[in-house]
């Protein structure tokens, strides 16, 4: 009989035949991005042009797409890979930029200097650090590889980049010297001094390391560059901004459903909990949850019939993981439900998701239906007597629906309100049934998990947070995006290393982790360690992984406000104290933020706040006041000065504001044509005089000024 | 044939399709654990939720109207008013909040002549909020149908609306 394992085996290789023979990988290959966040910067036109190009016979290379790298402040981004080139990376492609590359770069070789990110050095180093053979010898030949570069003043000959997995796990660490395209492998510390001084220094290939002898360049992708991706390790996001998720062809080849094929060869479902158990997993929506306890609790159930359930209600302002890791890799998370579905005993599971994400749904869509096709799901998975289907339901836009038990309401067809737990949804579900609920990060690490081993799962990480987080940062920093960290890394480093700084050198003022559930965190929080616990200890939450960082300009009370606004919105309305409670927190906000604040609104929101965490049903209400009780913590100078000296330090509050015209005016009459409330009075050429009981303080004088006589505090 | 008799022939037309699609389900099991799937394609179809269509799923899936309501009117997504021909949305995420949408809200406002949920009176452009399009590097955003304006100031809107209004009269 034949196993699963082998069955996978064949299908992997007809997929590689499949690629080739379809010319799929020809010499030249353009790789557009194409997820959301690219298609808005304008990653479709630009699409459209290189297809173009090719339909009229300009150029003869394959066009295709990939999902988010993770680089949003420099989308649209384009990747060209040619034989015996070097592998480029072009940023904020627009569409005249486009049509230069194809003139310049695919037909006369030349590089396009002004969009280009990396590959226009004469040599590149690319190592091998897909997500599967993430280990210290890798990291140690990286050092060693940096080292050597700076003490020979290499810096601008070479460039040091990452790769995704090339599925030669078995032979790292693995280093690739382009041009040539050479791939040397089991390299070892010693072994960086021969190759730099031999191949990057006299172009010859280097005597004394292995060398793996063929063309294999075809499935090298580079995933980014040194600076950016040092501090990043890519479990989540391994295949996104590499594979194009909508040919499942092209996950196959980066060990997709080998998970799936080993668990149903080698595995019982007793086997692959404890597994999950053993890797140290927790939920990644933001609770924390112990991942292989609540697995093991729902298939200890009995029941007719089971469910598996994957929450893909990201509808946290500001952050968007689930809809990149989706965009990017949907096969990964069908792989894990799949593995869940068959560790509980389920033959069914449904991906419940955002209607407003319409790339992510089709895309998921897709990538069910292939799945099908091939026989991943379905009856008899890969020859087993294991079956599994899988289902999507779309959301309609309530926040609260990411709670479970609401979640579980609108699947049911009713309005999306949580109930009171227990019953946890493990022992009663859908349908009153035992579900298993995972969030899609959860379910994206699992074929990780699987493959490469708990025990190196267990490995990254604090002593009680696992692997990695994905978090989306956003705000006022230079490098906005997606990005992957293992967990225990200082929020300052991603902040200022991978994050790049707050742009135009503004001061930093709060980071905001885990959306409107979560809280703002002060500078002298920053050096706190990405973990669950350290995370709640200093008044914020993990989250599901939104992080915006903020600035001076932004008024701490006001963005209190902010979310308080948004939650308050999304209750659902069913206990009184998140119904009642956020409205009359929300207020007292409201008349801080307009200058009527009063003595002693502070405790007030303190008391009241602490009193709905306590006694909130659901999730939504008990964290609802985390960014007021953190801000009136870590920011309380800003509050007392809205209530007592009725001052907004970052100028946000309009009604705080006071404008007065200053000795500097030349009387030239601009602002007084501008006031909507002939607020302003003066002769012309004379100093004017702002009315301050008939200004209502919309600024309009202020910006029209160009002599800068117009005072704003 | 008259405007009115087109559309009135266009929701019947629709109207069977629905019947069609609703048949599909009438005999699966927890059939009613569908509505929200039914109302978004009836949004599909209809552009909101069309009270005589809504009327036909009660009757044939058999679930009560007032059930139909009591959800509809629960999630933001479905549309219960006739939307315009246009539909604006603003980003009120948190990094378009941060980068100024509120000045970006005000101008619209005064552009369109509506508040936030509002049709414009030409009937031409729906003003409506999201809550994140995910898009924050280009905050803050405005979405107009599926067209994302990035990087946006107060100024830029004028020139926007004006170049719809434009290649409608066209």
């Amino acid at each position: 009989m034949t196993t699963p394992i082998e069955i996978l085996k064949k299908k992997k290789q007809e997929a590689i035949d499949r690629i080739y023979n379809k010319t799929y990988f020809s010499d030249k290959v353009i790789y557009v991005g194409m997820a959301s966040c690219e298609i808005a910067a304008g990653a479709k036109e630009v699409m459209e042009i290189f297809k173009d190009a090719v339909k009229k016979g300009q150029i003869t290379t394959y066009v295709t797409q990939r999902g988010c790298v993770g680089m949003c402040s420099v989308e649209p981004t384009v990747d060209i890979v040619e034989k015996g080139k070097m592998h480029t990376r072009y940023i904020k492609v627009t569409p005249d930029v486009a049509k230069r590359i194809i003139e310049e770069h695919i037909k006369k070789g030349q590089i396009v200097k002004e969009n280009v990110y990396f590959g226009s050095k004469q040599k590149s180093i690319v190592i091998c650090r897909g997500a599967f053979c993430l280990n210290q010898k890798t990291e140690d030949v990286i050092e060693e590889i940096e080292k050597e570069i700076k003490q020979r003043n290499l810096q601008d000959k070479v460039e040091l980049c990452f790769s995704s997995c090339i599925d030669l796990c078995d032979e790292g660490p693995i280093v690739i010297v382009y041009p040539e395209n050479r791939i040397y492998t089991n390299v070892k510390v010693e072994d960086v001094k021969l190759i730099i001084e031999q191949d990057i220094i006299n172009s010859k290939q280097a005597e004394g390391v292995n060398v793996l002898q063929n063309g294999y360049f075809k499935f090298i992708k580079i995933l980014g560059d040194y600076k950016n991706f040092k501090r990043q390790k890519r479990i989540v996001l391994r295949n996104c901004g590499i594979i194009d998720p909508e040919n499942i062809d092209e996950y196959l080849l980066v060990r997709g459903y080998e998970a799936l094929a080993k668990v149903l060869t080698y595995m019982t479902p007793k086997q692959v909990i404890e597994e999950i158990k053993k890797s140290g997993l927790r939920g990644r929506g933001g609770a924390g949850f112990p991942t292989g306890v609540k697995w093991e609790i729902t298939s200890k159930e009995i029941s007719d019939e089971k469910f598996v359930i994957c929450n893909s209600d990201e509808g946290d302002p500001g952050a968007f993981m689930d809809r990149s890791t989706i965009e990017g890799d949907p096969h990964s998370i069908i792989e894990g439900m799949i593995i869940g579905g068959y560790a509980i005993g389920s033959s069914k599971g449904i991906v419940y998701i955002r209607a407003e994400y319409p790339l992510a749904v089709e895309r998921i869509k897709k990538a069910i239906e292939q799945a099908k096709k091939e026989g991943f799901l379905g009856e008899n998975i890969l020859g087993s007597n294991f079956s599994f289907d899988i289902e999507i339901r779309l959301g309609a836009g309530a926040f609260v629906c990411g709670e479970e038990t609401a979640l579980i309401h609108s699947i049911e067809g009713h309005r999306g309100m949580p109930r009171p737990r227990p019953p946890y949804p493990s022992i009663q579900g859908l349908f009153n049934k035992p579900t298993l609920i995972n969030n899609v990060e959860t379910w994206a690490n699992i074929p990780f998990i699987i493959i490469s081993s708990a025990e190196l799962f267990n490995k990254i990480g604090t002593k009680t947070s696992k692997g990695t987080k994905v978090f989306a940062l956003a705000g006022k920093i230079k490098n906005t995006g997606l990005v992957e960290v293992p967990m225990g890394i200082k929020l300052r480093e991603i902040v200022d290393e991978i994050g790049g700084g707050i742009i135009e050198d503004k001061k930093f003022k709060a980071l905001q982790t885990g959306g409107p559930s979560g809280g703002c965190l002060a500078e002298e929080h920053l050096d706190t360690e990405v973990d669950y616990e350290s995370l709640t200890s200093v008044g914020s939450i993990m989250g599901s992984g939104g992080m915006i960082v903020i600035d001076e300009d932004s008024c701490m009370v006001a963005v209190a406000k902010f979310f308080l606004e948004f939650t308050q919105n999304e209750s659902c309305g069913k206990c009184t104290p998140c119904r009642e409670g956020t409205k009359r927190m929300l207020e007292i906000l409201t008349r801080i933020t307009e200058g009527k604040g009063q003595e002693g609104d502070i405790e007030k929101l303190e008391r009241l706040g602490n009193m709905i965490k306590k006694s909130s049903l659901c999730g939504l209400g008990q964290s609802a006041p985390n960014p007021v009780l953190s801000t009136t913590k870590n920011f309380k100078d800003e509050y007392v000065e809205h209530i007592r000296d009725k001052k907004c330090r970052a100028k946000f509050c309009t009604n705080l504001l006071t404008y007065e015209i200053k000795e500097n005016c030349i009387g030239c009459g601009a602002c007084k044509k501008v006031c909507p409330v002939e607020a302003i009075s003066g002769s012309p050429k004379q100093i004017h005089k702002i009315k301050q009981d008939i200004c209502i303080k919309c600024g309009g004088c202020w910006r029209v000024c160009k002599f800068d006589a117009i005072s704003r505090n | 044939m008259q405007i009115k008799d087109i559309v009135q022939e266009k929701k019947q037309q629709n109207i069977q399709i629905l019947k069609e699609y609703l048949e599909s389900f009438k005999n699966r099991s927890r059939a009613e654990s569908n509505l929200l799937t039914i109302l978004h394609k009836v949004q599909e179809l209809f552009g909101y939720l069309d009270k005589e269509a809504i009327e036909e799923v009660a009757t044939i899936i058999q679930v009560p109207l007032s059930h139909i309501w009591g959800v509809a009117t629960f999630y933001h997504y479905f549309k219960l008013k006739k939307p315009g021909k246009h539909i604006i949305s603003v980003c009120l995420g948190t990094a378009c909040y941060i980068k100024g949408a509120d000045e970006i809200v005000a101008k619209l406002k005064e552009e369109l002549k509506t508040d936030l949920g509002g049709v414009s009176e030409d009937g031409l452009f729906s003003f409506e909020e999201a809550r994140c399009l995910g898009a924050c590097s280009l905050a803050p955003v405005v979405m107009i149908d599926d067209k994302i304006y990035g990087n946006l100031t107060p100024q830029m809107i004028p020139q926007i609306i004006k170049e719809y209004k434009r290649k409608h009269k066209e």
